[in-house]
């Protein structure tokens, strides 16, 4: 009960901080809403071209791109969040001031990131989605369970999307310097996550493939939870989340048991 | 110290004011170029951090091509432009940016440096602000792009089947060259503004990086208020959309007067003066936070 009140505290003041910043708040809103308008009216183009590409429609193919400029801040599709500063304190031996700490490393963060992802959500995600559903005809459903659905789905794909950064941080207790890793791990996910493309489209079995690795949780998933297009229907696609979602914190664990072992904490 | 005593003050009795005005711009690139290469110095100490950079930089422009070759698997045309033109564009749009983000992309870090104070600094050093700021940690990585970019440009250039005439080589050159003016002009005016609005530095990302996405698709995808925005407000159509349409011979999607397809270099003349004038205001409404 006192640990969950602890990580409790710890998303509410992860959600503060970032809330803090509202001009750049506005600022990637704006951003987010630009790129949307940038992905809309390519998409528009190819579907104008070739109807019914990946199996969605028009407005389908829309709605995926305004999700996915609403997801991009909250679920970290590029990266960053806690990573750069977890990375930050790898490398300058300030992790050792958090192994001492009597919280669990893993939990600790996943619940500040899991405030930031809230505030990023709401702030960052709500408006670009909104003003897109103005502009352009978007296939956004009518009835609540969908939306509850597609809101358990995004509450995944954050936890995924933690899980795997949380990996490649790890990884700086070995390299020391993860920027190049972290880059590595941006771009995976910007690609696989079906940022750029939806999965749907890639050909044959590369995108068979491509929609079975964990990057495909943070965004696909959620988009075809939303749409109501994921093959299986929303449980499976929920439960592919989830099944992810384990494995990935469950990895994380046991990498941090290793690694946590190699820090040696120099005196003076 | 014996550096900055060469710098020329003041006009002397002999130079005129345009001689002091061209002296301070070399003084400008000179330390500029001393600066990059301490960056490079300092980045060349960690070699295999460095190769990760590079080939990361690399990477993440060549999926977004490998998405539009995706696209070229399922059409044939996107906006009626084949694979060869789209890619035309692509690689002048990659090239420009990617030059003018390896020369003027630190720019973007000026709203950091007013926040945590460290501005300052840079007004007590003998030497511009701006060639300061721009070589300051001087991203050698940012290769990658351009590499990627010019690769794609080439296998574009020889898959177009146009005769390369002395007037469409020359064309290119310009074009890539007045994209980078450009394109480094939106990073100097992204910088000012961040004298202003210190936390948004975020809005410029819509420019820079929404800007060469942008132009890496024909101008017919895009409606027309948006086309119209991006050759009259913020000229990045000059970087490759209309010189472009006239190396490929393509009628542009607004009907403008024939002629500003070659206007690239006055625009991009004119963006210098515009961002010389928005940093000078920038800098000079700059208050240290005096923390």
């Amino acid at each position: 009960m006192h640990l969950l009140r602890l990580h409790f505290a710890v998303a509410l003041s992860g959600f503060r901080r970032y809330a803090t910043y509202r001009v750049a708040t506005a600022a990637g809103v704006f951003t987010n809403t630009v790129f949307g308008f940038i992905l809309a009216y390519t998409f528009l183009a190819l579907w104008h071209e070739r109807p019914h590409l990946g199996g969605y429609d028009q407005s389908q193919a829309l709605t995926f791109v305004w999700t996915g400029q609403a997801l991009l801040a909250a679920a970290a599709l590029m990266g960053g969040g806690f990573q750069d500063e977890f990375q930050e304190r790898i490398r300058n031996g300030d992790v050792a001031i958090d192994l001492y700490r009597p919280v669990d490393l893993q939990t600790w963060w996943l619940a500040a990131d899991l405030g930031r992802a809230l505030f990023q959500l709401l702030g960052r995600g709500v408006l670009p989605l909104a003003l897109g559903s103005l502009v352009f005809d978007l296939a956004l459903p009518a009835s609540p369970g969908t939306w509850l659905c597609f809101l358990a789905a995004v509450l995944l794909a954050i936890v995924v999307s933690f899980a795997v950064r949380y990996l490649f941080a790890l990884c700086g207790f070995w390299l020391l310097d993860a920027t190049g890793l972290g880059a590595l791990s941006g771009l995976l996910s910007v690609f696989f996550s079906g940022m750029l493309l939806p999965l749907s489209v890639f050909p044959g079995g590369f995108g068979d493939t491509a929609r079975l690795l964990p990057w495909s949780a943070m965004l696909q998933v959620p988009a075809d939870v939303l749409l109501g297009t994921h093959p299986g229907g929303a449980a499976a696609g929920l439960a592919f989340q989830a099944g992810w979602a384990v494995v990935l914190l469950a990895a994380g664990r046991l990498l941090q048991a290793v690694a946590t072992r190699k820090v040696v904490v120099q005196g003076g | 110290m014996a550096e900055a005593d060469r710098r020329p003050l003041v006009a002397g009795p002999d130079g005129g004011a345009f001689g002091a005005v061209l002296g301070r711009a070399i003084w400008a690139v000179r330390a500029y170029c001393f600066i990059a290469a301490m960056w490079v110095r300092s980045t060349m100490a960690y070699r295999t951090s460095f190769a990760i950079m590079l080939a990361a930089n690399f990477a993440t422009t060549a999926l977004d091509f490998a998405a539009i070759m995706i696209m070229f698997g399922q059409v044939d045309a996107l906006g009626g432009f084949t694979l060869p033109e789209v890619a035309f564009l692509y690689g002048t749009s990659a090239v420009a940016f990617g030059l003018s983000d390896l020369l003027l992309g630190s720019a973007e870090r000026v709203g950091r440096r007013v926040r945590d104070g460290t501005m300052d600094v840079l007004l007590t050093r003998p030497v511009p602000v701006l060639s300061q700021l721009a070589a300051d940690r001087f991203a050698l990585r940012r290769l990658g792009r351009i590499v990627q970019g010019s690769l794609v440009l080439g296998w574009a250039v020889s898959r177009l089947e146009l005769e390369w005439t002395a007037g469409r080589v020359a064309l290119l050159a310009s074009m890539v060259l007045c994209g980078t003016v450009i394109f480094g002009c939106v990073f100097v005016v992204g910088g000012a503004f961040q004298f202003w609005a210190q936390d948004a530095s975020e809005v410029q990302n819509a420019f820079t990086y929404g800007g060469t996405t942008l132009l890496q698709y024909p101008p017919t995808v895009f409606g027309r208020e948006l086309v119209r925005g991006v050759t009259f407000v913020v000229p990045l159509a000059f970087v490759n959309w209309l010189p472009a349409l006239r190396v490929l011979g393509r009628d542009d999607p607004l009907g403008l007067p024939d002629g500003l397809d070659l206007a690239a270099p006055a625009v991009a003349l004119l963006c210098c003066a515009v961002a010389g004038a928005a940093w000078r205001a920038g800098l000079r409404s700059y208050r240290s936070t005096g923390s």
